[in-house]
């Protein structure tokens, strides 16, 4: 799930590497469009609807915390 | 707060927009975002193409043109008019009222009220209140509602927060007395504490324009934009939105005692496609009961996408067919509401371009 999460992250923002260890959000790597983006793409490659109310930066600021989203959704880890 | 109407009837419905058609991509230069970054906003909101009024165009031609039509087309009598109300934010001055305004164009009787409603997403909805209110009295036999802005005018062309999803429009409805139509339902709420999170901060008499207001600024994410131009904080409205609009539908319909399925079509404010995906998933309603389709190709034009969702969709049914409607807006003030309500066999439904 996590390469998938990083394939994702990189398509939508190539110009960063997401296997660091920072917070994308604090970092400047993504804005709230690119979360957009993300939630869009992620609702797709995995089948689900991430719930509105989750949809604050935090809840993508790391691989790790977006994992947890989907986790929340049924998807296997 | 709950609200409950009997003996009423929307009887017609008309939306004007505007002929003049930008496509996101003329646009998308002015939005200091790569091309990649701004073709995936266009597809993850659903920016296609808005419609705009062109320069000088005020609410009060579109709503003149719209009553055109329907005295023209025989759909309404001049001296029929009990009521007139008019909901916009954009309204030609800040006195007199945009609908005394109009009332004087087209010399209508003077035993009539008039009123002008400072209301914007949620204002279809609020203005429908207020005509069923009106309808309660004895000589009120018939209201006109008007529903319309020209919010382009007050948008910096380089602040793609909003200015790629406002569309300009109108609508005009009319609702009449009727004895032995159904219950109709209604749900408000209001937290004037998010005030700030749709405004155009100068202009009124807080903070009058000046050569100064008209300056425009960089934000933190890259817009311009002046203290004249309309502000949305987008992630404030989003968070709003998913929070406070599922449970008032819950809400509405537990009141009603009617089913989610029982529904034919949530006519909801589109603000855009993001966020109306995002509550038909929460709802459990099937995407294609909640049309969004407006943004995409008319552009936001606050509560009048509600109308013009109904009248774009189903003016080739509606006129023979009835259908029991969730209508629900949301947004400045912060106001959201919702309305059960069946609307159907009307006397016209249509689209006319100004």
């Amino acid at each position: 799930m996590k390469e998938k999460i990083i394939k994702i992250l990189t398509e939508i923002r190539p110009e960063f590497d997401f296997s660091e260890q920072v917070n994308f959000i604090d970092a400047g790597m993504l804005d709230s469009f690119d979360v957009v983006a993300l939630v869009v793409a992620l609702d797709t490659e995995f089948g689900i609807s991430i719930d509105g109310m989750d949809i604050m930066p935090d809840n993508f600021s790391s691989v790790g915390k977006i994992a947890g989203l989907l986790q929340k959704k049924g998807v296997p880890e | 707060m709950n609200l409950s109407f009997h003996n009423k009837r929307i009887t017609g419905m008309l939306t004007i927009v505007p002929a003049e058609e930008i496509k996101f991509e003329d646009e998308m230069e002015n939005y200091n975002f790569s091309t990649a970054k701004s073709l995936k906003l266009k597809a993850a909101m659903g920016y296609n193409a808005r419609r705009i009024v062109k320069e000088g165009v005020c609410v009060s031609d579109l709503c003149i043109h719209g009553l055109n039509y329907v005295f023209d087309n025989g759909f309404l009598a001049r001296e029929d008019i009990d009521a007139l109300i008019l909901v916009t934010q954009s309204p030609d001055y800040l006195m007199p009222a945009t609908s005394s305004v109009i009332q004087g164009h087209f010399g209508l009787k003077q035993d009539m009220i008039c009123m002008d409603i400072s209301q914007g997403c949620a204002g279809y909805i609020i203005g429908i209140f207020q005509a069923f209110m009106l309808l309660e009295q004895e000589e009120i036999n018939k209201v006109v509602l008007l529903n319309a802005d020209v919010l382009s005018r007050k948008v910096s062309k380089k602040d793609r927060n909003s200015s790629p999803l406002i569309g300009d429009a109108a609508s005009l409805t009319i609702l009449e007395k009727a004895e032995g139509s159904g219950r109709i339902t209604g749900n408000i709420r209001m937290d004037g504490t998010g005030a700030t999170a749709l405004m155009i901060p100068a202009g009124g008499f807080k903070l009058p324009s000046s050569a100064a207001t008209a300056e425009l600024k960089e934000d933190s994410a890259g817009n311009f934009r002046s203290l004249d131009n309309l502000v949305m904080k987008g992630d404030e409205v989003f968070n709003f939105v998913q929070r406070e609009v599922p449970p008032m539908i819950e809400r509405l319909l537990e009141k009603a005692g009617v089913g989610r399925d029982e529904v034919d079509y949530y006519m909801f404010h589109q603000p855009n496609k993001f966020m109306l995906n995002k509550l038909a998933d929460k709802l459990n309603i099937p995407r294609e009961k909640m049309p969004s389709n407006i943004v995409e190709s008319f552009g936001n034009s606050s509560g009048v996408s509600i109308p013009m969702a109904i009248t774009y969709n189903l003016k080739d049914t509606l006129k023979d067919k009835d259908y029991r409607m969730c209508l629900a807006g949301f947004g400045v003030g912060l106001t959201w509401a919702s309305l059960l309500i069946t609307i159907g066999h009307l006397d016209f439904c249509a689209i006319t371009e100004f």
